[in-house]
């Protein structure tokens, strides 16, 4: 059942790889530089490498503007997306699959009554814009230093040819890398929570987790879209952008790849933090923005006469229309799907301050007495768990977060069965034996279940400055909760 | 890579080669001319045969060129143009042979009258000339100069149309030579100014690649 339902994110996979390959490859293709064999085969492979390597981060602030907890919901979810985008591209309008995947989980939330992480929301509609400019800026800065020194050290024409030729291999396997770790979250990103896969790990060397097998089939999803059907997209972009110099085009496609990577790289938001930098938000955006971008710098340098101002309004109209559009599809075929074919497109997931919770309230600075009237009432959404705080009161974006993730209601129940099913390979013999002690506890929360683990083994407590390992624990947690929820 | 590099300086050397066996036509016409001119058969019929041998060498040339170019040298679109411009090129060089056999086939007589106009001509042809081999040799290796000395071409070009039409209406004027003889030499004096706007048209070709690969 799974693989059928993940066939939608398959076909949304492919689609992507056939459309957005050619601004990988598509200059270099279309001017007949690299052969499209070698060109697919170079692109399918790194696509599948930065999915699996790098493909986290994205996916996790598409996670936080909605859950999709349903099997079925996933399936629309994607499937809408997937549907926007081809009914998008025979309107012959510029889609991204970014674009559509959003709208489609704000569908989703809608019909669940799961509120839109409004935050999470501002952080990917500013990528949108912020992706073509940086786009364009990085565009010009590299031009201009492509310029002078071309300019300076008079290469010759064979050899600037030759290094312009091996610059866009390069150009389009990085970007075939940024591409798979950016994008694979639009594909993939609405499986996770609801994916049965569970962690490999291979001789105790090394770990495959359960997202990285997902972001695998994606890649290979989207590598078969670029071996089936980009040859006829390459030749048609490769051409169009070849009116720029080649050099103009091997600058596009490197910015292209440049800012791709830009919003996906973990270990770059790790290190601006670290300095004290603003860190770039790790979003999904849209290569075919990001490629029309860097174009537009360029021209832009030359005075912009050249500019097609037509194609930059299909573009920004782009940005309005595909998500709603997609939200509407996703509204509805959610409804049908819950309705007709009578599948289960969300998990309810009720609200209610428990005494726990208020607990917990009390604990981050808010006092839950101003909440006492709401106390242990059920709330069946989020949605109507808000509606019921603010005709009670009115509390700050903060605070309101603070009382929410408290109330949410996951029940657990620690079983021994469920614990000896447990990959021994994977969570180490000291963290089972701490999990052995709660065997027959129940929980109302799933942060109450986290809690009560960290205060009673160091084994399950994160370390401050240790990234890599705290994700590794916030994956077995959710490995947990996913595991004991009843 | 290490191979590609050497594949690339090798074209790179043969085209500067190409350039210098266009140049030095050009010189070995102009001098031929002059030996004609001089009536010296014997030291002319040496140049021929020296300017045939260029002829012969950069055919060779750009035929190897050619052949390396095809193998993917370049990137496509410029390739066409390259080989363009070496075919114009090696067809110019042929017409600088050319002339000179008309001289040796032909045994022209020209009026001393005519030797100052005639070398006047000839040296505008070969400055036009010139000045296409060096706007060619900025195309491949410094095209931002490539203004420096596309102009030049269009300015012997004309300098080169007046003395052609100022000599072949002083030649109708002569009352002593025969109509064929007249004929013969208007003939002539168009050869070679056609060399000359043959050479423009070149430079016009290449204006046009020059946009093509402008950053």
């Amino acid at each position: 059942m799974f693989a059928f339902f993940l066939s939608s994110g398959l076909f949304l996979g492919w689609s992507l790889g056939a459309n957005d390959a050619s601004n990988v490859f598509g200059t270099a293709v279309g001017a007949k530089m690299i052969r499209f064999r070698t060109a697919a085969i170079y692109c399918s492979i790194f696509i599948i490498l930065g999915a699996v390597i790098s493909g986290a981060g994205a996916s996790h602030t598409l996670g936080k503007l909605g859950a999709v907890n349903a099997l079925g919901g996933a399936f629309i979810v994607a499937f809408s997306a997937a549907l926007s985008v081809y009914l998008m591209t025979l309107a012959r309008f510029p889609v991204s699959t970014s674009q559509s995947i959003v709208g489609a989980i704000i569908g989703w939330n809608f019909f669940s009554g799961a509120l839109t992480d409004v935050n999470s929301l501002t952080k990917i509609v500013s990528t949108w814009i912020l992706c073509p400019v940086l786009s364009a800026l990085i565009a010009i800065l590299f031009y201009k230093i492509i310029v002078f020194v071309i300019s300076s050290f008079r290469i010759h024409m064979f050899r600037l040819d030759r290094y312009t030729r091996n610059g866009l291999l390069l150009a389009g396997i990085f970007g075939s890398y940024s591409l798979g770790a950016n994008n694979i979250a639009n594909v993939m990103g609405v499986f996770i929570h609801v994916s049965p896969l569970s962690d490999i790990s291979f001789f105790g060397l090394f770990n495959l987790s359960a997202t990285q097998q997902l972001f695998c089939l994606g890649g290979v999803a989207i590598a078969v879209g670029v071996l089936t059907y980009s040859k006829r997209v390459m030749a048609t972009v490769g051409s169009g952008i070849m009116d720029l110099s080649p050099v103009a085009a091997l600058v596009a496609v490197w910015s292209h790849s440049i800012v791709l990577f830009l919003f996906s790289s973990q270990s770059l938001e790790t290190f601006l933090r670290s300095h004290g930098l603003p860190a770039i938000p790790l979003v999904p955006v849209s290569s075919s923005q990001a490629i029309v971008g860097a174009v537009l710098g360029m021209g832009l340098l030359r005075g912009g006469k050249s500019i097609n101002w037509r194609i930059v309004g299909g573009i920004s109209s782009g940005w309005v229309i595909t998500p709603v559009i997609a939200a509407l599809l996703s509204f509805v075929s959610l409804f049908f799907m819950q309705n007709v074919f009578m599948q289960k497109t969300f998990k309810p997931v009720p609200y209610q301050i428990t005494e726990q919770a208020a607990h917990k309230i009390d604990k981050a600075g808010f006092s839950s007495n101003e909440l006492k009237t709401l106390m242990g009432k059920k709330f069946e959404s989020a949605v109507k768990m808000k509606k019921a705080l603010s005709a009670h009161i009115s509390l700050t974006p903060k605070i309101l977060n603070i009382v929410l993730s408290a109330s949410k209601i996951n029940e657990m129940e620690i079983t021994m069965d469920k614990i000896n099913s447990i990959d021994s390979n994977w969570i180490s013999d000291e963290q089972i034996r701490a999990l052995e002690k709660f065997y027959g506890q129940k929980f109302m929360h799933q942060w109450q279940f986290a809690e009560a683990l960290e205060y009673n083994s160091s084994f399950w407590q994160f370390h401050e400055s240790d990234i890599k390992f705290n994700e590794n624990l916030n994956r077995k947690f959710l490995y947990l909760y996913n595991l004991f929820e009843k | 890579m290490d191979n590609i590099l050497k594949k690339n300086i090798s074209i790179e050397k043969e085209i500067d080669d190409f350039l210098n066996q266009f140049s030095e036509a050009g010189l070995l016409f102009k001098s031929g001319v002059d030996i004609y001119l001089s009536g010296k058969k014997d030291r002319f019929q040496k140049t021929i045969d020296e300017i045939t041998q260029i002829e012969h060498k950069g055919d060779a040339l750009r035929r190897s060129i050619e052949e390396k170019l095809y193998r993917k040298t370049l990137i496509p679109e410029s390739r066409g143009d390259v080989l363009d411009l070496l075919e114009s090129l090696d067809a110019l060089l042929d017409r600088f042979k050319g002339a000179l056999y008309r001289f040796d086939i032909e045994c022209i007589e020209i009026d001393p009258k005519f030797h100052d106009d005639f070398k006047e001509l000839v040296r505008n042809v070969v400055n036009a000339s010139e000045a296409l081999v060096q706007s060619s040799r900025s195309f491949f290796k410094d095209i931002s100069s490539i203004a420096n000395h596309m102009h030049k071409v269009s300015f012997w070009e004309t300098e080169a149309d007046k003395i052609s039409t100022m000599l072949q209406k002083r030649i109708f004027k002569q009352n002593e030579m025969r109509l064929s003889q007249k004929m013969q030499l208007r003939d002539f004096v168009r050869h070679v100014d056609k060399i000359a706007d043959r050479a423009e048209d070149v430079a016009d070709d290449l204006s046009i690649f020059v946009i093509k690969r402008s950053l």
